[in-house]
């Protein structure tokens, strides 16, 4: 590995990315996977940086997903995101930030489609009159929420409460990043750091100690594929997807893998279990899976939030191993209280892949 | 007194025209802006379908002209032309005075860092068809193993690709392709050598039978399909993934060595020369002929010609024939002034 090689090709992608005033976008499915991911951004970007970040209940769904599934024509995806814009115009925002790495390839390509077929964008802005009467200005930046905390890095570094070593050896811990398809892949430009060897989640790694894997199957598909998993009949290729990432990182011994993407963290957690179900193999140390966090709640342990009021206790895989390395105290008895401090209840703990 | 010809490029194209010319009883003049004279082919190792030693080729060549002007390490500067006459400012600080401008500044090699995907400067066991010539040549190179197992060679790396910019085929990386892996089998006979590639043009004299032979005598694979990533596993060896097209299935093969076959593309100075001289130049950056049949070298101004690989990619045989062309064009030229 020539590092040298990837700076210059990093060097050759940089987004230009305002340091406030922007309008956030929550993603569809987020929340539900891993709760305290959006929250820890809007603590980070408000609280912790002094930020201008805006976001309102009237925003729906990008389309993205049903897009990405055939199930929606792009022209109808269009008008919802002309509707998107509009909020962010009548809010009087001009910097569009989503959360969801599908919404941000769908806003990605609708504004380079409209670039290139300037009646199109004009036959939307029809329909979106016609159908809610609302006018819009297309942004003048849009940036996935992790291009955000990319750029911010060094200002989370400098707030650190936790780095990215092991206080006890003062080794980095390797951490795989895992990027998501719709992020660079489509228009590698958008993309800090371009599509084949992305430095968004990389810069943070190195930004905060860590030190990044790089491995084989490092730009394959997590396994998500809204084609794989959401047709009932593919989900072999799914979880084939994940076996083939989790055999090719296996060598090097991974302490976490980090994403940036709502569906990437969910299935490389998930069927870690179900490989375990299947095969009785785990990837971790001592029959432990390799924790797999979101950027934001990886930023929420660098600057010291309590691992349980990031939704840590929510991953299939024990996020022990990594908070012991990181030098993170927590309290094992909380991890299943609320943040009202009531029970929350125990999940059944499986046998095949270790767990607390 | 004899004419003077300024032939700007001292790659083959221009020391064979100088060759011609000197002949024709002209005062050739060579501007060149390396240190030696011969360009790429004085880089090559052997040349395909004699497998001639190119420093001897290159040093026949130079030999035949020993009493033409040479100037090395100079380039253009700037250009002064009157009614009927160019009067070029060197580099050295010389002006030279002439009717005629012979352009044979050549191609240039595609950066093969600009196809991510195949890890050119990022994995350690990524190289270009010209890195292996050099390797060939005796100049150590330390990505090139001590036994390989096995090696690959993608064809087409920046040739007849939109995304690169360059949509011409090359014409001379298919066959340096099958010659550099029969080379290769010869020094490493225990290895297994596969060849990607999505068209394989092979036109030339002898070149069907070095790709017989490749299969044949040397066992090389011949697969169908582009690459479309290259990884580097926990011991440096190259993973590499491909589709081949013909048995319809994915492919990942681990590799110790990957070699990229980089096409040619104009040479970095031809917006420059042309600005000087006011030429025309193609969409695809070479110089523009005046038409591509029967006035290949001739360019859109009076008094300057063209030779060789400046106006799109030619094989050595090509270059040759078409620097002896344009010196009976240029003899033509004068007689009717």
């Amino acid at each position: 590995m020539i590092y040298e090689g990837k700076k210059r090709i990093w060097s050759e992608y940089q987004k230009d990315i305002p340091d406030d005033h922007w309008y956030y976008v929550r993603s569809c499915i987020r929340q539900n996977f891993f709760p305290a991911s959006e929250r820890m951004f809007t603590e980070i970007t408000r609280n912790v940086l002094g930020k201008d970040l805006y976001e309102t209940p009237h925003h729906t769904t990008c389309g993205g997903i049903a897009y990405h599934c055939d199930t929606l024509p792009q022209e109808t995806a269009m008008t919802i995101v002309a509707r998107q814009f509009a909020l962010m115009t009548e809010a009087g925002y001009e910097n569009y930030v989503p959360s969801c790495i599908t919404s941000f390839g769908n806003y990605a390509e609708i504004l380079e489609t409209w670039e290139e077929f300037p009646e199109l964008e004009a036959k939307i802005r029809e329909n979106l009159w016609k159908a809610c009467r609302r006018e819009f200005q297309k942004p003048k930046y849009l940036a996935h929420s992790s291009d955000l905390i990319f750029h911010w890095r060094d200002a989370i570094a400098a707030k650190a409460k936790h780095l990215l070593v092991n206080p006890h050896t003062g080794a980095p811990l390797r951490i795989v990043e895992h990027i998501g398809c719709h992020y660079a892949k489509m228009f590698p430009s958008k993309g800090e750091g371009g599509a084949e060897y992305p430095y968004v989640l990389a810069g943070m790694i190195e930004s905060w100690g860590g030190e990044v894997v790089d491995y084989p199957e490092r730009r394959h598909c997590c396994g998500y594929g809204f084609r794989q998993y959401h047709v009932k009949a593919n989900r072999g290729y799914s979880i084939s997807n994940t076996y083939k990432k989790f055999e090719s990182m296996e060598p090097y011994h991974p302490d976490a893998i980090i994403t940036n993407c709502p569906g990437c963290p969910y299935f490389l957690d998930r069927w870690q279990y179900v490989i375990a179900e299947q095969t009785g193999k785990t990837y971790g140390e001592n029959g432990f899976g390799i924790p797999v966090l979101t950027y934001e709640e990886l930023a929420g342990l660098v600057l010291g939030y309590d691992p349980w009021n990031l939704g840590l206790q929510l991953h299939q895989v024990a996020v022990e191993p990594l908070l012991d390395k990181m030098g993170v105290d927590y309290d094992p008895d909380a991890k299943y209280l609320g943040v009202n401090r009531e029970d929350i209840m125990r999940p059944e703990l499986p046998k095949s892949i270790r767990c607390y | 007194m004899k004419q003077n010809v300024v032939i700007i490029g001292g790659g083959i194209a221009g020391m064979e025209a100088a060759n011609q010319l000197q002949l024709l009883g002209y005062n050739p003049i060579i501007v060149e802006q390396e240190s030696a004279l011969g360009g790429h082919v004085a880089q090559w190792h052997k040349l395909f379908p004699d497998m001639s030693v190119a420093r001897d080729v290159v040093g026949r060549m130079s030999k035949s002209i020993a009493s033409t002007n040479v100037f090395l390490d100079t380039r253009v500067v700037s250009v002064k032309s009157s009614r009927s006459h160019y009067t070029l400012s060197l580099s050295n600080g010389v002006d030279v005075t002439t009717r005629v401008v012979l352009i044979a500044t050549g191609f240039g090699l595609f950066d093969a860092r600009k196809k991510e995907e195949y890890g050119y400067g990022v994995y350690d066991r990524v190289i270009t068809n010209g890195d292996l010539e050099q390797w060939m040549n005796g100049c150590a190179d330390s990505r090139i193993p001590e036994s390989p197992r096995s090696l690959g060679f993608v064809h087409c790396v920046g040739s007849r690709d939109l995304k690169a910019g360059n949509n011409q085929c090359s014409k001379v990386c298919c066959m340096t392709a099958v010659k550099q892996a029969i080379e290769m089998k010869e020094l490493f006979p225990d290895s297994e050598l596969y060849c990607f590639y999505m068209d394989l043009r092979l036109f030339g004299k002898k070149y069907e039978d070095f790709y017989i032979n490749a299969q044949r005598d040397f066992g090389v694979h011949f697969v169908r399909g582009r690459v479309s990533e290259v990884g580097e596993d926990i011991d440096g060896r190259l993973c590499v993934k491909a589709e081949d097209t013909l048995l319809g299935k994915p492919l990942k093969i681990h590799l110790d060595l990957l070699v990229l076959m980089a096409g040619m593309v104009c040479h970095p100075q031809t917006s420059k020369v042309a600005e000087m001289l006011r030429l025309d130049v193609g969409n695809d950056g070479f110089f523009k002929s005046r038409d591509n049949l029967a006035n290949i070298q001739e360019s859109n101004q009076d008094g300057v010609f063209y030779a060789g690989a400046c106006t799109g990619a030619k094989t050595i045989p090509e270059t040759l024939a078409e620097a002896r062309a344009v010196a009976l064009r240029i003899h033509s030229y004068f007689n009717n002034l």
